[in-house]
């Protein structure tokens, strides 16, 4: 009986597994961005601060032109588990900018040194001034990196449960950032806009942002556009998740000392049960305290 | 839970609070006393789980809601600063979240395992009908939970969902109208969907009620689908159900921290890190996990109100389950056919999840429609039809029998491995 299931189910899946390659035209024409070796990935990963530092760099220097990072506050950048700069530092850092607050005693608004607490100022002062300067709103970029994603298919999507592979976004923000290539002759690229392997759709707004020797490294890393891309990426992997070393420290305690309790209930019940899982002895009459296991 | 409770008080405050109210007998009967199969397998633990879960989501939605601002021009923000600046506001939020996949999780296997053994049938129909409702109300408040955020699925995902209400006569209009509070998706509508948001989970904490007092008074099914008989066939529910429910949803937990803290947003979509624009709509308007199944049955079909009958009839269809299946033994252990039949079923309901994921065009809308006629064939053909063509094995003479039975069974075996 059991192996009339198992074919049964078999068939089934095998059905479900033939028609899962069928439809693959449907799939948008973007490849899939490549695997990167990102420091934060895994249960134990976390960042590299220098890799953030240099990330912010980039982005205050490259990116901060266009594009915002309105929920990040500058005292975020001193914060466990970020780029670990002082607070010494961000207050200088934050000095640098004029924040605009108000209204004051005399009704008018007024422009003062930024403070750690103020969050990064954005480029344009409103949505509508953004997409009249550049035609589309450059996104914010406070959440990019968990607010893009490619289809990862079955039977992927299931192994990455295990794997705990969730780095589309990053993977995806890399790939974009070097993804600036020429177009194939038989594509059109209009007026404006610019190619990019993967983009969907391949035409972007945005043109090539990185060049090689663009931004000046601090340390020793390299100055090319491949390394720009990945620190900036990571700088942006923390700005969306800036908890996220505390996330998952505090997952391995919960999990370690939930499978110690499950370990000690289990022997309980084992222990419990042990009575009732042993009928024989009790329907011999036989005390089941007195019989080994 | 039958007849008179046998608890007697010994401390005087005790006696003198049980003379005027007898709640302690009455969690004495039904938390301590009462007897449970002595066979139920690790499925029989979901009941427990699914409790926890509820009290789960309603503790952490308590404390999201001190935080969160429903307008739509702030909600986004305010559970950008809950997961930012709020002391472990990732970590409730987080919670909440996945918690609501996990009590789906929990909520699938505890129906399929009610199908399986057939835990609806007579004397359980009731019990049974309020679990129907119970997965209905916990669909109504995942929904609207989703919309919450602001985010882009929220926002066009309450806008399929609601629309789908226009597809009913005469007044289908009306309704969307009351909906939404407008004549859109807006304010008014997440307005009143975090209203009924904070109030369903009570609903559903109070049929709850109802579905636990229907399965003391009638008893646990099992997994050899016989009423108990005597005694032997059954074990108090402390300590026995007791640790055993304990250590299930321990286990659980470990699979829910699994979720929680390494991948939390594997089981939600990227797009809702997107503050919600009424202007651009994303390239898949997808719903949660838990309801692509249903999701799929509605494109299956090609006509508005004929997808909207058939979502809604896939879930009223387990309604009148009790009375669509003829047979008259429980458990799929004795019934071969119905077996098989059972895990064809289940595989058709996962691949329907799976279209639901899918754009509506090409092989998935003829798979899709292959998969929603399965789905109402095995409900009102196969289920009927089987009670009178299947012949049953002999069903055990007790609970006792069928655990003795298997367990001398295998000692035999053992003995005649061993001698060969």
């Amino acid at each position: 009986m059991s192996l009339r299931i198992t074919l049964a189910l078999g068939a089934a899946l095998l059905a479900s597994a033939s028609l899962t390659s069928a439809p693959a035209l449907a799939a948008e024409g973007a490849p899939q961005p490549p695997h990167e070796d990102w420091s934060f990935a895994g249960p134990f990963g976390g960042f590299d601060r220098a890799q953030l530092q240099r990330g912010f760099k980039v982005y205050r220097e490259v990116c901060s032109a266009c594009h915002g990072l309105s929920r990040v506050a500058f005292r975020n950048l001193a914060e466990d588990g970020g780029p670990g700069y002082s607070e010494g530092q961000v207050q200088a850092l934050a000095a640098e900018y004029q924040i605009t607050d108000g209204p004051g005693e005399d009704g008018e608004m007024f422009d003062r040194a930024g403070r750690p607490s103020d969050r990064f100022p954005a480029p344009y002062p409103n949505e509508q001034a953004a997409a009249a300067a550049h035609g589309k709103a450059p996104p914010d970029l406070s959440l990019i990196a968990k607010a893009r994603t490619y289809e990862r298919g079955f039977p992927w999507f299931v192994f990455d449960i295990v794997t705990q592979y969730q780095e589309q976004a990053p993977d995806y923000i890399h790939a974009l950032l070097v993804g600036y290539k020429d177009a194939p002759q038989d594509f059109e690229v209009p007026e404006g806009a610019h190619y990019n392997a993967y983009f969907p759709g391949h035409v972007i707004a945005m043109a090539a942002p990185l060049s090689d020797g663009q931004v000046t490294y601090d340390d020793n890393a390299p100055a090319t556009v491949d390394q720009y891309a990945r620190d900036v990426t990571a700088f942006l992997m923390w700005a969306a998740e800036p908890h996220m070393e505390q996330r998952k420290r505090m997952g391995f305690q919960v999990i370690i000392f939930l499978i110690g309790f499950a370990a000690l209930l289990f022997f309980t019940k084992k222990k419990i049960w042990r009575e009732v899982e042993k009928p024989r002895e009790i329907a011999e009459g036989k005390d089941p305290a007195q019989t080994s296991l | 839970m039958s007849g008179h409770s046998t608890y007697q008080p010994t401390h005087p405050a005790a006696r003198w609070l049980e003379d005027r109210l007898p709640i302690l007998s009455l969690a004495h009967s039904s938390a301590v006393a009462y007897p449970t199969p002595r066979n139920l397998n690790y499925f029989w633990t979901f009941g427990a789980i699914l409790t926890f879960m509820l009290v789960v989501q309603i503790l952490t939605g308590v404390v999201l809601a001190m935080q969160y601002t429903a307008h739509v021009s702030l909600a986004f923000d305010s559970v950008e600063r809950i997961m930012r600046d709020v002391n472990y506001g990732w970590l409730i939020r987080y919670m909440h979240a996945n918690g609501a996949s996990m009590f789906f999780i929990a909520v699938y296997i505890h129906m399929f395992r009610g199908m399986y053994y057939g835990s609806y049938k007579n004397p359980r129909e009731v019990l049974w009908i309020l679990g129907v409702i119970i997965f209905l109300l916990m669909m109504a408040t995942a929904f609207m939970g989703y919309v919450l955020p602001w985010g882009q699925m929220s926002f066009w995902g309450a806008t399929v969902i609601t629309n789908l209400f226009s597809a009913i006569p005469l007044v289908g209009e009306h309704i969307v109208t009351l909906l939404w509070g407008g004549f859109s998706v807006d304010n008014p509508t997440l307005n009143r969907f975090f209203s009924l948001h904070y109030l369903l989970p009570f609903m559903i904490a109070g049929v709850v009620g109802l579905h636990i007092w229907a399965l003391h008074h009638v008893g646990q099914n099992n997994p050899a689908g016989v009423e108990p008989k005597s005694k032997d066939d059954t074990v108090p529910f402390t300590p026995y159900a007791t640790v055993k429910d304990v250590f299930a949803t321990v286990c659980f937990m470990i699979f829910f921290a699994w979720f929680l803290f390494y991948t939390p947003n594997f089981l939600g979509h990227a797009d809702n890190y997107v503050p919600a624009n009424p202007l651009v709509t994303p390239a898949h308007i997808v719903p949660e996990w838990y309801f692509l199944p249903f999701y799929a049955i509605l494109r299956a079909i090609p006509d508005k109100l004929g997808g909207v009958l058939a979502m809604f009839g896939a879930i009223a269809v387990l309604f009148v389950l009790p009375w669509l299946d003829t047979s008259k033994v429980r458990s799929a252990t004795y019934r071969p056919l119905f077996r098989q039949f059972f895990w064809i079923f289940a595989v058709n309901c996962v691949v329907l999840g799976w279209l639901g994921a899918k754009p509506a065009e090409g092989t998935y809308v003829i798979l899709s429609r292959v998969c929603t006629i399965y789905y109402f064939l095995h409900f009102l053909v196969i289920l009927p039809v089987l009670g009178f063509v299947e012949k049953p094995k002999p069903l055990p003479a007790s609970i006792a029998d069928s655990v003795l039975g298997k367990k001398a069974r295998r000692d035999a075996t053992a003995s005649a491995v061993a001698k060969a």
